[in-house]
């Protein structure tokens, strides 16, 4: 095995080490126990969690996607760039903000966290969306309309399959990042993990905070592997992927 | 609108120290971050294999949600009594700003055109000739869009810093929101996008101003 | 058939890009569209398959104004290969050269009875390529898939915009004679744009030379050579026209009109070239070789006599001055 290798090698077992460090570390102050002890509790929490993830991105991918196609139809394009913009700054209020302004007009609760995740999650899936359509050559367009394929035809057969890479990477950009905020939601009532994270960090008990952070960056870590496996089994063969997002 | 600048008028010199706080809070962690990520994306185009391990680390880095990040900090901290304030938000600040500064570097000076490497190589420059003169002028574009990435996310990820105390402008959204004071939400908010475009702004016209002119775009 | 009647193309803002042009492609031949950047020959071809409006006049194909069909089923009875090729990435070469008669209903069987039929006929194995995507392939082949692509439903029209372009000079060579062979065999009519000389004069049946959006003439290729109308179509086809000429004559040509010397019989070392060969091709050899004769064959390999360099130009000055009685210059 040539140096260079070795010097990898040995970089990603001492990191291994060390998150097992870690671990062994956590365990031995019993920072987990309260998975243990108020299992009830952490399920309930957990399962919260993962209702906000799913409801807010689904309903984000359903009204992202959409627009996004629309936008790169010729007649919407001088549109783009107002959308774009507006959907861009949005991304710049930090999330927090957000889901606090939120209180205002929809009060406590699970909903108002679900809206304010659906709002964040636009961004990533929308541009990715344009992105990808706009990736694709003109000329192969042209064939196509040359060739007698219908507008519909042309999306559904040539435009789709070929920014679905594209559209798949805004997808998993947005579900982790998702996963992240909701850990907020605990600011507005919406319940999820988050809650053990801040109680823990207000009464100043890591073994709340450790219950609650690491199950979510588990949470995260293991979303963002599986889909990137997604989209390498569902991408077609034929188009030639470009390194790594 | 009045009751904007009344607010406004009471609550201005607050905005600003806050402001500065944050302002200081990033920017030590992206000089911090710059001084870690760019010399170790210099180092990792010598060696693939490293690369590709260091880059997945960075890049499962930016996959913990923040507020966990900062969560796990504490704990860790605390055993030499630091668990709550600037160190914990640094460090979490620090490791964030990681992915796009060290991925960009290395893969910056990768796409530097083989071409040019080539004639440098051929010119009978050294490595880090080459690397100072030829390499890292050219890549400058692509590392300063790495830094500005940096920056504008850990502008957008220093708010949650004020939960475990260590201030900046997060706190006013925090106080908001216990208080269910909209203007506090809003003023917080307004402040940290400002940041943001003004940062991105200066970053933009550093890298406008030192990209040496023969690089088209 | 395609017969173009008063089509004009104009833009908003008044630019003309296509100016009242008439004429006929007649069934089974290739017309080449030939003329400088921006004299409107790509617009005119896209005018056919309406890709491009049509501001005023008709183009009738088959007898029928493309404008009477919907836009759609037009381009399904048309063929049409773009330079790029455009072939897409995201579906395999049996998909992608189906194409069009997956769109318009064709049976299972029949799409791969035909598939297999087109393959053979650029020599590409039907089952090693049926499943493979593009990018696996080389230029030359994806720009024969191309073709094919535009032939599978088997349309009696077909539109090219520089098709062999992209491709390198040995690959465009090989590629085009390929072509020419399977015309012979499928007998298209086809509009064909290009802006190198040499294509349009070994493809063309009739050159069409554009400028500005007008015809400037319409011929065969050695008319346009060797009787231009006009000033600009005597520069267009260069000082060399004479040159570019012969490639369109075979030393049989040659033969039947002036024929072939005797051969010296004391010249050591002569080389031999069959007498199918064009004359440009055989004049280059001669200069190359430095030879005073070269023995011309037949396909049997039986001597049929010798060609010299005064031969070829005894031939061209005959064939020039035969002719030209009409040149605008001598």
């Amino acid at each position: 095995m040539n140096k260079k290798k070795l010097v990898s090698r040995i970089v990603s077992y001492s990191v291994y080490a060390l998150v097992l460090l870690f671990f062994i570390w956590a365990i031995q102050n019993r920072y987990f126990e309260y998975i243990f002890s108020e299992t009830n509790t952490f399920l309930l929490l957990l399962k919260q969690h993962i209702q906000l993830v799913a409801v807010s991105s689904l309903l984000a991918i359903v009204v992202a996607i959409p627009v996004g196609i629309i936008i790169t139809r010729k007649s919407f394009r001088r549109a783009e760039w107002a959308v774009s913009n507006t959907v861009n700054f949005g991304q710049t209020i930090p999330s927090l903000a957000v889901l606090a302004l939120m209180i205002s007009v929809l009060g406590i609760g699970f909903k108002t966290a679900i809206f304010a995740l659906f709002i964040y999650s636009l961004l990533p899936i929308y541009r990715n969306t344009v992105a990808g359509i706009d990736s694709i050559d003109e000329n192969l367009i042209d064939a196509a309309r040359g060739m007698g394929m219908t507008p519909s035809q042309i999306l559904f057969k040539i435009e789709l399959p070929n920014a679905a890479y594209s559209i798949l990477a805004g997808i998993r950009t947005a579900v982790v990042l998702n996963i992240g905020t909701a850990a907020l939601a605990y600011v507005v009532g919406g319940g999820g993990l988050g809650v053990w994270i801040f109680t823990g960090i207000q009464l100043f008990d890591n073994g709340y905070l450790i219950s609650g952070a690491i199950p979510v960056t588990l949470l995260a870590i293991t979303v963002d592997y599986l889909l990137r496996v997604l989209e390498r089994a569902v991408v077609s063969n034929g188009i030639k992927q470009t390194g790594d997002m | 609108m009045d009751e904007w600048m009344k607010f406004l008028e009471v609550n201005f010199p607050r905005i600003i120290e806050l402001t500065i706080e944050h302002a200081t809070l990033v920017g030590l962690a992206i000089i911090v971050a710059l001084l870690i990520g760019i010399p170790l994306g210099i180092y990792l185009t010598t060696n693939n294999y490293l690369a590709e391990t260091v880059l997945q680390i960075a890049s499962v880095m930016l996959t913990i949600p923040s507020i966990a990040l900062f969560g796990v900090m504490i704990p860790i901290f605390s055993i030499i009594n630091q668990g709550i304030g600037f160190v914990p938000a640094f460090v979490a600040l620090v490791l964030y700003s990681q992915l796009p500064i060290i991925r960009n570097t290395y893969t910056a000076i990768n796409n530097v055109n083989p071409e040019m490497r080539d004639a440098a190589k051929g010119l009978g420059m050294k490595t880090h000739q080459r690397l100072f003169r030829v390499e890292i002028p050219n890549a400058f574009p692509l590392i300063m869009a790495g830094i500005r990435t940096a920056v504008v996310l850990n502008i957008g990820i220093g708010v949650i810093a004020a939960y475990i105390g260590a201030g900046g402008l997060g706190v006013l959204i925090t106080q908001g929101i216990s208080r269910g004071d909209n203007y506090l939400i809003i003023s917080g908010s307004v402040a940290v996008a400002i940041l943001a475009m003004i940062a991105d702004g200066i970053l933009m016209w550093i890298q406008k101003r030192y990209t040496p002119k023969s690089i088209t775009n | 058939m395609i017969t173009f009647k008063q089509t004009t193309k104009t833009y908003e803002g008044g630019v003309t890009a296509v100016n009242k042009v008439d004429f006929t492609v007649e069934k089974g031949n290739i017309v080449v569209l030939l003329g400088p950047s921006g004299c409107g020959k790509t617009t005119l071809l896209r005018m056919v398959n309406r890709l491009e409006s049509i501001s005023e006049g008709q183009i009738i194909i088959d007898g029928e104004d493309s404008m009477s069909l919907n836009e759609i089923e037009l381009r399904r009875k048309v063929g049409y290969v773009i330079q790029s090729n455009g072939l897409f990435p995201n579906m395999t070469i049996e998909e992608n050269v189906m194409i069009v008669p997956d769109l318009l209903g064709w049976g299972k069987k029949e799409k791969r009875e035909r598939f297999d039929y087109l393959m053979d006929m650029i020599g590409l194995s039907p089952d090693k390529y049926r499943k493979r995507y593009p990018h696996e392939l080389s230029g030359g082949q994806q720009q024969r898939i191309g073709v094919i692509r535009a032939l599978a439903a088997d349309p009696p029209v077909m539109l090219m915009d520089e098709p062999f372009g992209a491709l390198d000079p040995i690959i465009r060579e090989k590629i085009q004679d390929e072509f020419l062979q399977i015309q012979k065999e499928v007998k298209k009519t086809i509009l064909f744009v290009s802006h190198d000389i040499d294509e349009a004069i070994k493809m063309a049946d009739k050159i069409v030379l554009l400028r500005g959006g007008e015809i400037m003439q319409y011929d065969s290729p050695s008319e346009m050579l060797v009787r231009p109308k006009s000033d600009f179509v005597y520069e267009f086809f260069g000082k060399d026209r004479a040159i570019k000429s012969l490639s369109l004559h075979t030393i049989e040509d040659l033969k039947n009109i002036i024929g072939l010397v005797e051969i010296d019989e004391s010249i050591q070392d002569t080389k031999t070239i069959n007498v199918h060969h064009d004359l440009r091709n055989t004049l280059s050899m001669l200069l190359n070789q430095e030879a005073e004769q070269v023995i011309v064959l037949d396909h049997a390999g039986s001597k049929l006599g010798a060609i010299t360099i005064d031969l070829v130009q005894k031939y061209l000055h005959y064939e020039i001055k035969g002719k030209s009685s009409s040149a605008v210059k001598g």
